[in-house]
């Protein structure tokens, strides 16, 4: 069974986000907390509010893109950081809820501002040992 | 990158050559040592941009050139909506308008030294920067389509700065042909508090000095001397432009595949200029272009606000502003024939030489000032346009250093903490609300700027003027 986890990659002049999971729900949930790991530490952050989030894509790829496009508008617009995810995967829609806390830039000292999530090394699928790989450069 | 792929037309040109499915060469300008250490990636995408419909001439690489989306950052590539051009959100890039703005302070070095720590406190504290900042504008509906039609001019109009600023803006601080309509719910809620705001990562407001004068005739002529001190800003259109770039990135690779774009990477999503997808994108860019003159042009004005109460004595005119992620109608001369053309710059300044008919009077005889910023603690340039340069890269040049080292592999070598003493000692003071986001954008994890703006002289496409040094660094 693949341990759910998370890592960043590297873009020469951004930052990729990987979430690997033993379901693509799973590597979703990862991806989005990598999103986060690019900002402040997801550990250091407590689960204060909650947001619900929907999209729709025509594929798995444009489905992780939208997810954490919307991630990045709820963080802008609510001033949030999320910390923990929980992602449902049905066809070609998503519905996930994601817990944070506002920002706080004295004591968060947030690093970057993500400003969304590209089509560069874009990929979602199953690697041969059975686990599900969600990940794509972001830009800061 | 492998050099045995290209071939070198001249010591600062060299050339993939047209192969494949490529309808134009791409031509990369660098010297020797930067091609070296180039990412190969910049070989793909420049040759992926060569493969687009209605491309022109060729697909460029200016000296900073790296792996970007779909096109390279430091590509240039020019379209005819007449031969099925396209319009690329990805050869715009994220950030719409990114760019520089200078602001001359009429002070010496020496006066400004005395209080560099107030001056930089006065600065952090007026010009909100970094995640989570707010302007101190909130914008209603109306006023959001009114500064995305207006500009710099819209936020003049409101006193934030004077109508003599507006001749120093590209197209005179207002974008014609801006579609607020076209601009998402999602574009305009991300902005409603961030007119005014400088962003995070590469973005920062420095205060820095004329260190060397490379060509005194036209820095005089721009009004530069050794030891002035001037003020750069470099930001961009803040959450507007970031979300019209998600939002189009995604219509533009659903929609490609509609108009029978073959597109040799998802990445390079485009559409034809003349579809209705193109003609959004291009109303919606056009509007995030206003909201990044605004932006530069608010902050002009906290900035003077903040030499107000430290350096009451300064006067803070522009030199220039100028943006490095666009896409803009312009005329250019092919094969004898004059040709409107649609040139996307990616990281990619725009360069106009003498005499161009869009430059204010004041900067015609000299040519247009090309503002290149460098990264944290380092050397920063003023360079001019050229005629040549005209005509090897529809007058453009290269915009900054480019990261030579990831954010990741960044933090693990630096301590923001570390580097902020160091600078100090060097007498670079650093003001910024992230200790992380400093080590991430250390010195040594960009480029040699020096080196990317020798090869942009040397390669002809703008000319040196001043080497500027920084003495206080806000950081986003």
């Amino acid at each position: 069974m693949t341990r759910p986890r998370w890592e960043h990659f590297a873009h020469e002049a951004d930052i990729g986000v990987r979430g690997i999971g033993a379901s693509k729900k799973e590597a979703f949930e990862q991806a989005a907390i990598a999103l986060t790991g690019v900002i402040v530490d997801p550990q250091e952050l407590t689960a204060e509010e909650v947001v619900e989030v929907t999209c729709e894509a025509p594929d798995d790829e444009l489905l992780l893109v939208d997810w954490l496009n919307a991630l990045v508008y709820q963080m802008a617009t609510r001033r949030l950081l999320f910390g923990r995810f929980e992602v449902h995967i049905d066809g070609q829609r998503l519905h996930a809820k994601a817990w944070g806390e506002p920002i706080d830039v004295a004591r968060h000292e947030p690093a970057v501002e993500v400003k969304g999530a590209t089509l560069t090394s874009l990929r979602v699928g199953q690697e041969a040992g059975g686990a599900w790989v969600a990940q794509c450069v972001v830009d800061v | 990158m492998d050099t045995s792929l290209l071939t070198r037309k001249s010591e600062y040109e060299w050339w993939v050559e047209q192969a494949g499915k490529m309808r134009v060469p791409a031509v990369l300008y660098a010297s020797a040592e930067l091609i070296h250490d180039m990412d190969p990636m910049v070989y793909e995408q420049a040759t992926n941009v060569a493969t687009l419909p209605g491309i022109v001439k060729a697909s460029y690489a200016m000296p900073d050139a790296h792996w970007g989306y779909g096109f390279p950052i430091g590509g240039v590539a020019a379209f005819d909506p007449d031969e099925g051009g396209v319009i690329s959100a990805g050869g715009v890039g994220f950030d719409i308008s990114c760019g520089v703005r200078c602001l001359h302070t009429g002070l010496k070095r020496e006066e400004v030294i005395p209080v560099k720590a107030e001056l930089a406190d006065a600065l952090y504290h007026k010009v909100p920067a970094g995640l989570g900042s707010r302007g101190r504008l909130h914008l209603t509906d109306s006023e959001m389509d009114a500064m995305l039609t207006g500009g710099a001019r819209w936020a003049v109009e409101r006193d934030y700065g004077t109508l003599e600023d507006l001749e120093r803006i590209e197209e005179h601080g207002c974008m014609a042909g801006a579609k607020p309509e076209e601009v998402s719910y999602h574009a305009k809620e991300r902005q409603r508090d961030e007119v005014g705001t400088l962003g995070s990562g590469n973005h920062y407001l420095e205060v820095q000095y004329v260190a060397e004068v490379h060509d005194a005739l036209t820095a005089e002529a721009f009004g530069l001397h050794a030891g002035d001190v001037v003020v750069s800003i470099h930001c961009g259109s803040r959450g507007l432009g970031h979300q019209i770039g998600t939002d189009f990135l995604r219509k533009m690779a659903v929609a490609a595949g509609n108009y029978g774009i073959a597109l040799p990477d998802r990445e390079l999503a485009c559409a034809p200029i003349n579809s209705p997808v193109g003609q959004t994108y291009l109303g919606a860019m056009r509007a995030a272009i206003n909201c990044a003159l605004a932006n530069r042009q608010v902050i002009t004005h906290l900035t003077r606000e903040a030499f107000a109460r430290v350096l009451p004595q300064a006067q803070l005119p522009l030199l220039y502003d100028v943006s490095h992620n666009t896409c803009k109608v312009e005329e250019h001369v092919l094969n004898g024939q004059l040709r409107k053309l649609f040139v996307h710059r990616k990281g990619a300044t725009r360069a106009f030489g003498p005499g161009h008919p869009d430059l204010p009077p004041a900067l015609r005889p000299t040519g247009q000032p090309v503002l290149i910023g460098g990264s944290m603690g380092t050397a920063s340039y003023v360079l001019v346009g050229t005629a040549e340069g005209e005509a090897r890269s529809f007058g453009s040049s290269c915009h900054g250093a480019g990261r030579s080292m990831s954010r990741h592999q960044a933090l693990k070598q630096w301590r923001g903490r570390d580097l902020v003493e160091k600078l100090a000692a060097e007498g670079i003071l650093i003001r910024s609300p992230s200790m992380r986001g400093v080590a991430e954008e250390a010195p040594a994890a960009y480029k040699d700027v020096c080196a990317v703006v020798d090869a942009a002289d040397a390669a002809g496409l703008s000319r040196k003027v001043v080497q500027l040094k920084p003495l206080a660094c806000i950081k986003g």
